[in-house]
């Protein structure tokens, strides 16, 4: 009941703040909705158990992330609004049809998409029993069966640093 | 009772708002922003999935998505940075250059 009652608090939260994020005119109020629903959804990884995760995600997109997009909200200058000037061309009813679409494939997808629950399959295989902590856990996979992609992501990660240094530099 | 098919439920709702929000805004931070939490949506399946199937390895995946996804908000503001420097403007209605 407890489990029930948290779950659709966060998610009524995570929800609402999602659509005050698209909908909001101010871009600097939708990113403070963005730093809050980053947080609730912080919380729910907490209730699946993930606090690793969570606080990743905590350090990483309300701490780092928003802060960029912060950056660049004040950086550039929305005196004029962004959505003012309107494309001819601009079909505007056809994202929501487009939206649509994907809802409705989403939807055929969850009713015949069923597959019977799968049962717990446990933890890792190979993985030692004196691991047990969420962050023990995390780590061990990252540094034995998940060491590569971790490498690779770390490699993306200066690549992106240093794109991000080319591109905003006014000349090399 | 809370099952996998209520985590999906809430992950395809914020799948669809970030969904929404890419088709209909206008101003390309706020398109960035609906890009997060499309990536957010991804990751609450992931999670929810790893609890269901206690085994941690979603939550390896998720770190993975955390992952791409800074460095997709670093790239992507520099390519807003560097094209406001140019054109003075953040909406994608105007930024035609490559348009064939």
């Amino acid at each position: 009941m407890g489990e029930a009652i948290a779950f659709y608090t966060l998610a009524a939260f995570i929800l609402g703040f999602a659509v005050l994020v698209v909908t909001t005119k101010d871009t600097v109020h939708s990113v403070l909705f963005l730093v809050l629903d980053f947080l609730f959804v912080a919380a729910l990884y907490v209730m699946l158990g993930a606090q690793f995760l969570a606080a990743i995600q905590i350090l990483v997109y309300a701490g780092g992330i928003v802060v960029l997009y912060l950056f660049v909200v004040m950086l550039v200058n929305l005196k004029r609004p962004a959505e003012v000037h309107v494309d001819p061309n601009r079909r505007g009813q056809m994202g929501f049809w487009l939206s649509a679409a994907v809802l409705g494939e989403l939807a055929l997808i969850s009713a015949w998409g069923y597959v019977a629950p799968a049962p717990p399959v446990g933890s890792v295989v190979g993985m030692p029993a004196s691991i047990t902590g969420n962050t023990e856990q995390v780590g061990w996979l990252l540094y034995t069966s998940y060491l590569i992609p971790f490498e690779i992501a770390s490699m993306l990660l200066l690549v992106a640093m240093i794109g991000a240094i080319v591109l905003a530099k006014r000349e090399l | 009772m809370i099952t996998p098919t209520h985590y999906m439920l809430l992950s395809a709702a914020l799948f669809m708002i970030g969904v929404v929000g890419v088709l209909t805004r206008r101003n390309i931070i706020i398109i960035f922003m609906s890009i997060e939490l499309i990536l957010n949506a991804v990751n609450i399946n992931l999670i929810a999935f790893s609890a269901q199937l206690q085994n941690a390895i979603g939550q390896v995946f998720a770190v993975f998505v955390i992952a791409v996804a800074a460095a997709e908000a670093a790239v992507g503001l520099g390519i807003i940075l560097a094209f406001y420097r140019n054109k003075e403007t953040v909406n994608i209605d105007e930024m035609n250059l490559m348009r064939w």
